[in-house]
This record gives C-alpha cells, structure tokens and sequence, in this order.
C-alpha cells in the first residue's frame, strides 16, 4: 500500500467521526507516521522474511510428506526425512516459523500504529527476531534427527523451546512498552485483542513445555496438556492476532469506523473465555467431562466469532473479497475461512460427529485451514499491507500479489477440501467394521493425491510470497545504497 | 485510563486486558489441568485379581527404548493407541449344565431364539458356551440366566465391550486413563492412516513378522501403504554361517542369493516396545469379561 493509505488512523464506535474522507490520511503528522515505521523497519522485516523462508520451507516438506502417499518408499531410506518427522517438521515449521512470526511482526506493528508510538526496544526486537529463527531451526533439527517430543505443536526439543521463548519475551516486551508509551489515548479494538494475545503465548507455552517436558506429569495428562496447548496456539492466540488485524485492516480498507466496539468487546470476552476451552478429543481416554466441558467452550467460541463476524460485516458493508485490489481480497477472505474453521471445530467436538471423525484425515484438513485458510491468509494480506511502508518502496508490480492471491485460495480449497472429504468417507468406513482396514486407506489415497496438489500451490504461493518481499527489499537497498549521503544512521 | 466520551467507555488501560486476559487463561487453566491432575493425576495403579497396585506394569527396559525409536520417527503421526467402544452388551455363557441335561434344552428351547443350534452334545461337551450374545441390557441377560438356574445349570452373564474398532479386534476394551500410567510421553497419536496399535503385542506377538513389516511392510502385508524403514536394518554378506538373527522373509521376498538382513538395536526395540502393547485386563472404569484363557 502506498504512503497515503492512512496508517495509524483510530476508529472509534462511540465517537462518529464524520468519515466523508475515508481513511486517506494519517491523522497525526507525516513525520510521525515515518518515524513509527522507521523505528519498525529492521526488526519486523527480519520477521517478515523468516516468515516468508519458513513458509517456504514447510511447505517443501509438506510436500515431501504428501508425496509419499504417491509412493511410500519415497526418500524412505533416509531417516531424517521419514514420513513420521518430515510431517511434524511442516507443522512446527509452519505454526512457529511462519505463523507466529508473521503474526508477531504484525502486532508489533499495530501496536505501533494505534498508539502513534514508536516501537519500543528496537534493537531487542531485532535480537528477539534474529533468535526466534534461531529456536526454529534448532526445532525444525531436531525434529529432523529423531528428538521431537511426541507431542502435536509441541514437538521442538527442549532447547529449541528455550530459544523460543527468549526470544518470545523480547518480542512481547517491546510490544507491551510501546503500549505503555502510546501517545494516542483512545483505545482501539484491536489492541485489546493483539495484548492479550502477548501475554496469551508465555502462559500457555510454559505451562505446556514445562508439564510435558522439564516436570511432566502422569501417563494421559501429558497429552490432555498437549491439545489444551494445541487449542491455546493455534485458534486463541492466532485467532487473538488473527482478528486483531481483523480489526485494525478491515475497518481501514471499508474506509468506515468500526460497527459496534461494545459488541467487538464482547465477542473478545467469549472467545478467550470459552475458546481456551476447546480442543479436547471428544474419545480421549478421560474422564468424561472434560471433552464435555471442551466441547461447551467449542459451541461458545462460534459464538464468539459469528459476533465478530457480524460486526466485520455490518462495519465493511460488501465483502472485501470483491475488491480488485489484492490486500483487501486478502483480508476479506480470511474471516469467511475463519467462520468456517470454527464450525468445524465446533461439529467435531460433538461426540456423535466425533464418532466418524476422529482419527480421520479431517483433523489436519480443520488445522491447515485454521493455519493456512483463516490466519495465514490475513497475515498475507497485513504484510502486504506493512511492508512497503517499511521499505518506503512502493510494489514493482501488483499482479504478483494477485497471482498469490489465487495461488493461495486455490491452494486452500483444494488441499482442505481433499482432506476433509477423503477424511469423512474414511471415518464412516472405519465405522464399518467388516470393510477392511486396506479398503479404507486405499480409498483415501485419491483425496491424498488431490491434496499434493493443494500443497504444490501453496508452495508455490509461499515462493511468490518470498519473492515479493525479497522485490522490496531488494528495491529498498538500492534506494539506501543510491541515497548515501542521506542516511545518518 | 477510562474515557467517557458521548456515553461509550473507552477501555483501552493495560492492566484492564492484562486482568481479562488473566481470568479467561485461569479458568481454562483450572479447568484443563488443575481438575484433571487433581482426579488422574495421582491415580493410583488398578488392582488385578485381588492383587493391589497391579496395572499397568512398566515396560521392559527394551521396550521403553522401543518407545523411544517410536517416538523419535514419528510413528504416532500415522498410528493411534486409543480404543473406543461405543457400548457394553452382556453374553450369557453355559458354564455348567448341572444334572439334568434335558431339563436345560428344554430351557433353551423355550428361551432362545435359536435354540435349535444346540444340541445334546453342545450342552455337555465344550462348556463354557455363550448361549445368548449382545443383550443391550443387563437385566435382560439376568433374567434370561435366572430362566436357565431353575433347569439346574450355572450361568455367567459377561461384559462385553461394542463398537467398531472392537469388532476390528484392534482391541478387547476401552482406552482409559489408567491404561498409560507409565507411558511418558503417552504416544496416542491421532490418526489412522495405518491401524490403531494400543493392543497390537495381543494381536500380532510374533517379532520376525512385525521385522519383516517395518523392513518391507509390503512383504508381510499385501497393498500396505506404510513406508519401510530399513534404515534401522543392516543388509549385509552372509558370513560362515547365516546369523540366527537374520529376518525370514516369505516367498519373493528375500534378499539376494548371499545376503541376509539383520534387525539393528533399534528395530528389536521398537518390536519389543509393540510387543508390550496389550491392554487386557478388566478396570472398574472399562468392565469387560476376562479374555478367554
């Protein structure tokens, strides 16, 4: 997006701010506005980049994994790159490589924004960036080698989860002290939301890490602790940031102030009261009322989310998916993925559902579309957004954006679609039992196959994604490398 | 700091979400680990038999190292380790046709369905025999067994555990809680996209078959989609003698005229680690008939 675009404009509910020039201009003074994004500039786009690498990465080893339902003795010889440690490298790579990178850099920055402050703490930042890369590659290699925990999410040594979470708290830390220091006073929705997501990560995380692994508990408690993590990652904390962008780009796109704060905040309310809930297989070995329970906090969250739907959509009028600028498409796009996501997890959590669905292919077809669907594509779309202001260039060309754009939606469709489908038909004949177990898998092996090719575009999203990063970044140097003697730093 | 601006509350002050934040993540805390730890966590081993403190034994020192190869190449990515049922029905069994032998098919003809299966023979020879299968409810089956003591005979009514995966004979029961006490991490895994392994040392115990599976899956099972590890396998020249440890392939699969593969340290420990999973006794959570002898 351009200069003028309108960073850092608050939206107030209460207040009706006439709106008859709709979020053109940046509402404190241009030097301002520059200086937040210059004060952002080296940290968020070393997150930015790792995002986009890791994005790659786990994609290439999504498709290594998916390959071998093509021929299972594929790459078989090499341990390192065994279907068992390859698929839990593309998750972990996935969710702390590139979903909560991006997702970080994100928020720091509208933190940044909305409290018309500079990023706090820069150069921690910047090390708090260079270190998360640094946990995920010592992660994603020992998961290579054989150490992963056995836990979902959970799965980086110990010493990869250590790194994180340093470099988690210097991340956290300069969020929160640009906060403090916000010169801005109205408060805007999304800072509730992107807050309480960086308080969220430290407490789920250590729990987590230091139940399942340093002091661990008992036989099944471990793993009820593993999917109350998994639940806590990726649909509270991501959906926290998720929806916090929500907030900040959706009302800025639709060029109108938010519908309703009072109902934004009450959907916050629920979503972290009642979706810390969910998650919780409804045949776990446990007692009974805790998958009950989970599932009250399932049914509570779509709640959550259908109000923070109606208030996006009372707020944007006509879906943003429709505009032909990329971003907007984007970021219109994520909310439907996310409603969708929710009702799923919700419908699996019924026991009678989860009679068929459990152990099926339906469960990752619901997590990549949380990942890649909802979360990945907003992250997409605020990225876009971010970093040319960043690099204070503007895109070489915007159909690149488009083709992602597809590539991406294409990519989603056909690799969730896949899954679910093939996952439901092998639930219901898993549930017959005289069909034979051979019967079921070779049924499934068709919606495996369509669903390489999912993952083959959303690799190749991710590179046009790399690349376009690596087209700003690469027209930013050379801005700074001509304009010498300008640059004091 | 609280603004009041044209009647809306602008809450917008750290501390405020800190403390929001704060209460929604101790609830599900308190939830989802205290409770639980506090009613499985200390859960004490079963008693079997009379025996107290019985189950779940731990593993043998292999086979927790089995678990270990098991754990660090991902098995569980493909296989869970948790039964479900969807129900209890209760069989009625014969255990002792007393004396009076007609007396007892008298019974079974007015009683039964299809009594008309037994015969003399069936109620003297080969007891203990289930006479009736899949009684919903307890006192259907109690009445039932009550019908046949007036002819004389001894009658068992058993709990018998339902549901897909039972009738797969992936298992005999239930997965609980109890059932992987010593189990750290527990590897529940959680898809099939090969079968349910919580009892496959019951279902398949024989260790050169479960070596031939993880070094050639297609040898041992026709179509399986499972991919071979025979990077925890040595292929090596048969030397003076052929090792005792080498794999017995079935017919065309065998190595090449001269070789011999040999299972390394790591494959015998994963077969013992599989060896070891068997879940076969009654708990008081998962009833369920003591297995037949």
């Amino acid at each position: 997006m351009g200069e003028g675009r309108g960073e850092g404009l608050i939206f107030f509910n209460s207040v009706k701010v006439p709106t008859t020039q709709p979020a053109t201009a940046c509402s404190a003074p241009a030097a301002d506005c520059a200086d937040v994004n210059a004060s952002c500039r080296l940290p968020l786009l070393t997150l930015f980049t790792g995002a986009a690498f890791w994005l790659v990465v786990s994609s290439v080893f999504a498709l290594i994994a998916s390959l071998k339902f093509h021929a299972p003795g594929f790459l078989a010889d090499c341990a390192h790159l065994t279907y068992g440690r390859v698929h839990p490298a593309h998750l972990n790579a996935l969710a702390y490589g590139f979903a909560a990178q991006a997702g970080l850099g994100v928020t720091l920055w509208i933190l940044a924004q909305t409290s018309k402050a500079r990023l706090a703490l820069p150069v921690g930042a910047f090390v708090g960036a260079l270190l998360w890369n640094l946990g995920v590659l010592v992660g994603v290699g020992s998961i290579l080698v054989g150490g992963s925990t056995g836990f979902e999410f959970l799965e980086f040594s110990q010493a990869g989860s250590v790194i994180l979470f340093c470099a988690y708290l210097f991340l956290a830390l300069a969020g929160v002290l640009t906060f403090s220091k916000r010169t801005e006073q109205s408060g805007c929705v999304s800072q509730w939301f992107l807050l309480a997501a960086l308080f969220w990560f430290p407490w789920i995380y250590t729990t987590a890490t230091a139940f399942t692994g340093c002091m661990p508990v008992r036989g099944v408690m471990q793993s009820l602790i593993a999917w109350w993590f998994a639940n806590n990652f990726l649909f509270v904390w991501l959906g926290l940031i998720g929806l916090g962008s929500l907030f900040f780009f959706a009302p800025k796109y639709a060029g109108r102030p938010l519908h309703s704060r009072q109902l934004a905040l009450l959907a916050f309310g629920i979503f972290v009261g009642f979706g810390s809930w969910a998650g919780i297989p409804a045949s776990a070995p446990l007692p009974a009322w805790i998958p009950a329970l989970s599932a009250l906090g399932a049914f509570m969250s779509v709640v959550a989310v259908l109000a923070i739907a109606l208030n996006i959509k009372q707020t944007v009028g006509k879906c943003l998916c429709t505009r032909s600028e990329p971003i907007p498409k984007f970021i219109g796009l994520s909310l439907p993925f996310l409603l969708l996501f929710t009702l799923g997890n919700a419908a699996t959590a019924c026991a009678d559902v989860a009679a068929i669905t459990n152990f099926t292919w339906l469960t990752p077809a619901l997590t990549q579309f949380g990942l890649y669907g909802f979360f990945a594509t907003t992250m997409f779309g605020a990225v876009y957004h971010i970093a040319p202001q960043l690099t204070e260039t503007e895109y070489f060309c915007r159909r690149p954006l488009k083709i992602h754009f597809w590539l991406n939606l294409i990519g989603v469709l056909l690799l969730v679609g896949a899954l679910a489908i093939g996952g439901i038909k092998q639930g219901r004949a898993l549930g017959h039992a005289a069909t034979p177990f051979l019967d079921v898998t070779r049924a499934t092996l068709p919606f495996l196959r369509v669903s390489t090719m999912g993952d083959l575009l959303l690799l190749l999203g991710g590179l046009v994604f790399l690349a376009n990063l690596g087209g700003l970044l690469f027209a930013c140097c050379k801005k700074c490398c001509g304009t010498k003697p300008e640059v004091s730093k | 700091m609280l603004r009041h601006e044209t009647g809306g509350v602008q809450v917008n002050r750290g501390p405020v979400i800190f403390f929001c934040a704060f209460l929604a993540f101790e609830v599900s805390f308190f939830a989802f680990v205290v409770m639980p730890q506090a009613q499985i966590g200390r859960q004490p081993l079963a008693a079997v038999g009379g025996v107290a403190d019985a189950y779940p034994a731990a593993r043998p020192g292999e086979a927790r190292q089995g678990a270990e190869i098991y754990r660090a190449n991902g098995c569980a990515s493909c296989h869970s380790q948790q039964i479900r049922q969807t129900g209890i029905n209760f069989d009625v069994v014969l255990t002792d046709a007393g004396t009076n032998h007609n007396a007892v098919l008298t019974a079974m003809d007015n009683h039964l369905l299809h009594s008309r299966e037994f015969a003399l023979a069936d109620v003297t020879n080969g007891l203990p025999k289930t006479i009736f299968k899949g009684a919903t409810t307890k006192a259907y089956a109690e009445d039932l067994r009550k019908k046949f003591v007036a002819a004389g005979a001894k009658l068992e009514v058993r709990v018998v555990p339902v549901g897909p995966d039972i009738a797969r004979g992936w298992g005999l029961r239930r997965s609980v809680a109890a059932d992987y006490l010593f189990d750290s991490p527990p590897l529940l895994g959680s898809q099939r996209v090969g079968p349910d392994l919580a009892n496959v040392g019951l279902r398949l115990p024989e260790a050169n078959w479960q070596l031939v599976h993880l070094y050639n899956p297609r040898a041992a099972v026709k179509g399986s989609a499972m991919p071979p590890y025979r990077f925890l396998f040595v292929t090596r020249k048969v030397g003076a003698q052929p090792s005792a440890d080498a794999l017995v392939f079935p017919a065309g699969f065998a190595p090449k005229v001269g070789y011999e593969v040999i299972p390394t340290d790591d494959a015998r420990a994963v077969v013992a680690y599989l060896q070891s999973l068997r879940v076969e006794v009654p708990l008081f959570e998962a009833p369920m008939a003591a297995p037949a002898k």
